[in-house]
């Protein structure tokens, strides 16, 4: 056995004040084994140690909130008995160092929160964050990131049979040595079926279910928890290898168990494998857990009892079953073909007792070490950010060549050449796939339809952390109103740089304050989430960008999309053309993709108008009123109304008045407004008006032209498939040539 | 009508057709475990899509020895109704009740979106109710779709009116003679790539399959042979 050493200590991650927290907690120096569980379980990835005190202040409760963050994920009452459990989880690390098991793996691992608590996964959503795909430098590794990503996504989910019906997918500079792969994954069950990850009852047996255990994967939480470096390729093997065939039966047969009645508490391993879901079950029901690993699984011979409970080996599950019951348990898994063995059982000393052929190899109290990682009230100062206020001046010489290319642009672009890849029909659900404002997906057993937007937007956070932060919320909210359902919890992902940096620390700080005001006022409680830090390679961090996933129900049957579907019916611009002045300018697609720079701040937000607007067009689309109906948001009014046209090929004759110059008034991204296009022009204005907002006709949809006209001018006029083109083949262009 | 969903390890649309068979059609439906050679007498065998054994060797390899395909042999040979769909198609072929392969798509990437099938021939208890050469839109969801036999399989298929549907306006996966679906000498079994059971309800954005199913419905008479 290893000795101890302040090297070693170093190496494991840990600082002098934190080891002398295990000394005091053992009473004693820690074993080899002992070590390496506590810098686990202690890493920033798996203890929250630099964000717990902030994420305190976020709203969790609702009157449908059945289940808050500290489960696997967590669960809203949906009606009629049926509920649904979501969360968002991030594989950021693993998918830099090797994109296609990356993300593959990140699809299992919230896959597992999802069925380890008794819902079957229904639907899967991926924010991602990708470089440039064009850099001259690092283009070529963007690209071939990208595509290792999509193909292990698609391997995964399309496999596993779940359906990944939405997501984005984002383009920075920043991402380039920090890809982002942010999944989101939603399931359903019955409210009288939840399982916990409760390890109870006296000598219960602990069962090891699913895959054999290798050496894959060990130390995954800590590399998750560092920055890279130029070394950080070395830790390819701290990747794991996804299995989704495994998975699947892994699925069906914890949904069968569950079934028996025999099962008592039942988690997935996921991050820091073994370790966490021994010390979290028994953290949560006051226990302990006695286990010996020579009686698990192995794939590898030799393995010590260090890479045993390290080991981060996929598709694998551990249960507490009723005693006597043992033998439904393994019934349920010699069918479906999957290794089940017991391991040890539920004690009543609350300590986690790891034994190897009988012998004691770690023994600590699973409450301090799953519950009392250090946390860190980490110094933090006034937010990074490295560009002006001031904007550079700048007049467009044809605002129609600037929409063509902003439609072209990677971040505003087609993305049907990644999510075609995703089977986003199995299961026979999908009643809006991806594309839309808003994903939906249909309960068969209730009627009720579930909608699911996935939003971040790190330029805006970047300018104001805080601002941002509202501005996503509100946008995510929108663009499920904008499909008539009604939001009502959220779940985020809270992607930052090194929280060991001030001016990081404050971005990390001010998004969360942000995004708790801004989901207080929208009614949204943050039932769960995840953290990941130290976004960063060779000291360059991403911008802040936190992802949010939000969830509303939906009554009605049929959606409404974002698309045109006849011509000849009246353009309603419900909240307004808004405002905008060139310091507000500063985070558009347009600064971005036509001047090529950042300034200023984010668009302004009016929570109370924003409340409004939506609660205007919920009624609108559910009154049967809007044929379609369409969010304005990424590159503007223009942006907005093209998209509007290319499903059909349906066009638009569109005049305002404003006073704004041409390039605000067709491409600021202020909030609060919706693109409507209706038969009946007259209903529509009047609910605009009962809630207090603002509606302007605009013009009429048409065959096959897009005209945008201000006053008497016309400002674009061009065919719709001609733009169309562009819009649909610019990514494979940006990755093919 | 009893259909009869067979559950491989890795299947994953035998909800789908379940679903479409009982709760949108009002028909009997009912799961057979890969696991049993016996089926229940039902009436008409649906081998689903998915992932059967993982598909990590070639797809629906390992599919064709579990036990429940030799009692679908047996069936098929006594002249029972069995549809493969997808996963289904693949493992129909590599058991050899249908002629030909289905290889890796020729762009090389799983395609997930709706593509426009012609209906080739009306004989056959698949295609009796639709009308010759009607279009249906129905989704694909495949990484091996692309559908591949020798110059004289393919002069045979279409020499006999075995071609049940062919893709238009676009071939998604390279197929040879844009084939999407073909059927054995009989005209008993049907294989096909496409997903007819996801295209059932006004609310999946097309009804198209429904005419496939009808079709089944509608020609289970009483002289067909049950499974025993």
């Amino acid at each position: 056995m290893s000795a101890i050493t302040p090297d070693l200590i170093a190496a494991h991650q840990l600082t002098e004040g934190e080891y002398a927290k295990i000394v005091s907690i053992l009473k004693r120096e820690p074993s080899y084994t002992e070590l390496g569980v506590f810098s686990v379980m202690w890493s920033e990835h798996c203890s929250y140690k630099s964000s717990r005190i902030h994420l305190k202040k976020l709203p969790t409760r609702s009157k449908l909130v059945l289940q808050g963050p500290g489960e696997n994920a967590g669960i809203i009452d949906i009606g009629d008995g049926w509920a649904i459990a979501f969360k968002i989880e991030s594989h950021n690390h693993p998918s830099f160092i090797e994109p296609f098991q990356g993300a593959a793996t990140g699809v299992g691992g919230i896959l597992r929160d999802i069925f380890t608590m008794g819902a079957r996964p229904i639907a899967v959503m991926d924010a991602l964050r990708f470089g440039p795909l064009d850099d001259p430098q690092t283009g070529a590794r963007n690209r071939r990131i990208l595509e290792g990503v999509v193909s292990g996504i698609a391997h995964y989910g399309n496999c596993f049979g779940v359906p990944t019906v939405g997501g984005e997918c984002v383009f920075d500079p920043s991402y380039s040595g920090n890809p982002l792969v942010n999944v989101f994954a939603l399931g359903v069950f019955r409210t009288d079926q939840i399982f916990y990850g409760k390890a109870q009852g006296l000598g219960n047996p602990v069962i090891y279910v699913g895959a054999k255990t290798g050496r894959d994967g060990i130390h995954g939480a800590s590399m998750a928890s560092a920055e890279f470096t130029e070394e950080s390729k070395q830790k390819r093997p701290n990747v794991q290898m996804g299995d989704p065939f495994l998975e699947k039966l892994l699925l069906e047969a914890c949904l069968e168990v569950m079934q028996t009645g025999a099962v008592v508490g039942i988690q997935d391993m996921g991050a820091a494998g073994l370790t966490c879901s021994t010390c979290e079950m028994g953290s949560r029901a006051g226990t302990g857990i006695e286990i010996d690993l020579a009686l698990v699984p192995q794939r590898e011979t030799g393995m010590t009892p260090y890479e045993i409970m390290l080991s981060e080996s996929q598709e694998r599950m551990l249960l507490v079953a009723q005693k006597g019951r043992e033998n439904e348990v393994f019934e349920v898994f010699k069918k479906w073909g999957l290794d089940a063995a017991e391991i040890g059982m539920v004690t009543d000393d609350g300590l986690l007792r790891v034994r190897n052929h009988g012998v004691v190899v770690a023994e600590i109290p699973n409450r301090e070490l799953a519950d009392e990682a250090p946390l860190y009230n980490r110094p933090f100062t006034a937010p990074h950010r490295n560009v002006p206020m001031e904007g550079p001046t700048f007049a467009s010489a044809s605002v129609q060549a600037d929409l063509e290319a902003l439609v072209a642009s990677a971040n505003l672009c087609d993305k049907r050449w990644i999510w075609e890849q995703y089977d986003y029909l199995v299961r026979s659900n999908t009643l809006e796939g991806p594309g839309g404002d808003a994903a939906i997906v249909r309960i068969k057993e209730t009627g009720t339809s579930i909608a699911m937007s996935l939003d971040g937007n790190g330029r805006y956070c970047y300018l104001d952390p805080r601002e941002g932060a509202k501005l996503l919320v509100a946008e995510c909210c929108r663009n499920l109103s904008t499909v008539g359902a009604e939001p009502v919890a959220a779940t985020n992902n809270l992607n930052f740089g090194n929280p060991e940096r001030p001016e990081i620390m404050a971005q990390l700080v001010e998004a969360i304050e942000g995004m708790s005001e801004a989901c207080s006022f929208f009614g949204t409680p943050i039932t769960g989430g995840n953290v990941s830090l130290y976004n960063e390679t060779l000291g360059e961090g991403i911008i802040p960008s936190p992802v949010l996933g939000i969830v509303g129900l939906l009554k009605t049957a049929a959606p409404v999309g974002s698309a045109f579907r006849n011509a000849g019916r009246s353009i309603i611009l419900l909240g307004g053309a808004g405002s905008c002045d060139l310091t507000h300018f500063g985070g558009t697609q347009y600064a971005n993709t036509i001047i090529k720079e950042m300034w200023g701040l984010p668009p302004v937000l009016d929570m109370e108008y924003e409340k409004r607007v939506q609660s205007a067009i919920r009624e609108i689309v559910l009154g049967g009123l809007a044929e379609s109906s369409h969010d304005i948001s990424d590159g503007g009014l223009a942006v907005a109304l093209a998209e509007c046209t290319f499903p059909n090929g349906i066009g638009c004759q569109v005049k305002i008045d404003s006073e704004l110059r041409p390039e605000f008034l067709l491409f600021h991204e202020g909030p609060s407004r919706i693109l409507v296009s209706t038969a009946d022009a007259d209903a529509v204005l009047r609910i605009a008006a009962a809630h207090d907002v603002e509606a302007i006709p605009i013009g009429a949809t048409a065959e096959s032209r897009l005209e945008i006209s201000q006053g008497s001018t016309l400002l674009v006029g061009c065919d719709v498939n001609e733009l169309k083109r562009r819009w649909e083949t610019a990514l494979e262009t940006l990755l093919h040539g | 009508m009893k259909f009869g969903v067979v559950l491989f390890p890795g299947s994953n649309r035998d909800h789908d057709i379940w679903d479409a068979a009982s709760r949108v059609l009002g028909q009997q439906a009912e799961i057979l475990w890969h696991g049993s050679d016996n089926l229940n007498n039902v009436d008409v065998v649906v081998l689903p899509g998915g992932f059967s054994y993982g598909d990590y060797l070639r797809c629906g390899a390992i599919a064709k020895f579990s036990p429940i395909m030799g009692a679908v042999k047996k069936f098929a040979a006594e002249g029972g109704l069995v549809l493969g769909i997808c996963n289904g198609f693949q493992i129909l072929v590599e058991s050899g009740l249908l002629p030909g392969a289905l290889i890796r798509n020729r762009g090389l990437k799983f395609i997930c979106k709706h593509v426009d099938l012609r209906t080739e021939t009306t004989n056959s208890p698949y295609t009796h109710l639709a009308t010759r050469g009607q279009v249906l839109r129905v989704p694909i969801a495949h990484g091996e779709g692309c559908y591949i036999a020798d110059d004289r399989t393919l002069d045979e298929l279409e020499g006999e009116d075995r071609v049940a549907f062919r893709y238009v306006n676009g071939n998604p996966n390279g197929s040879l003679r844009d084939i999407a679906g073909i059927l054995n000498k009989e005209r008993n079994v049907l294989g096909l790539m496409p997903h007819p059971e996801d295209a059932v309800e006004p609310l999946m954005g097309s009804t198209d399959g429904l005419v496939i199913f009808q079709s089944l419905v509608a020609a289970h008479l009483p002289q067909l042979v049950s499974a025993k």
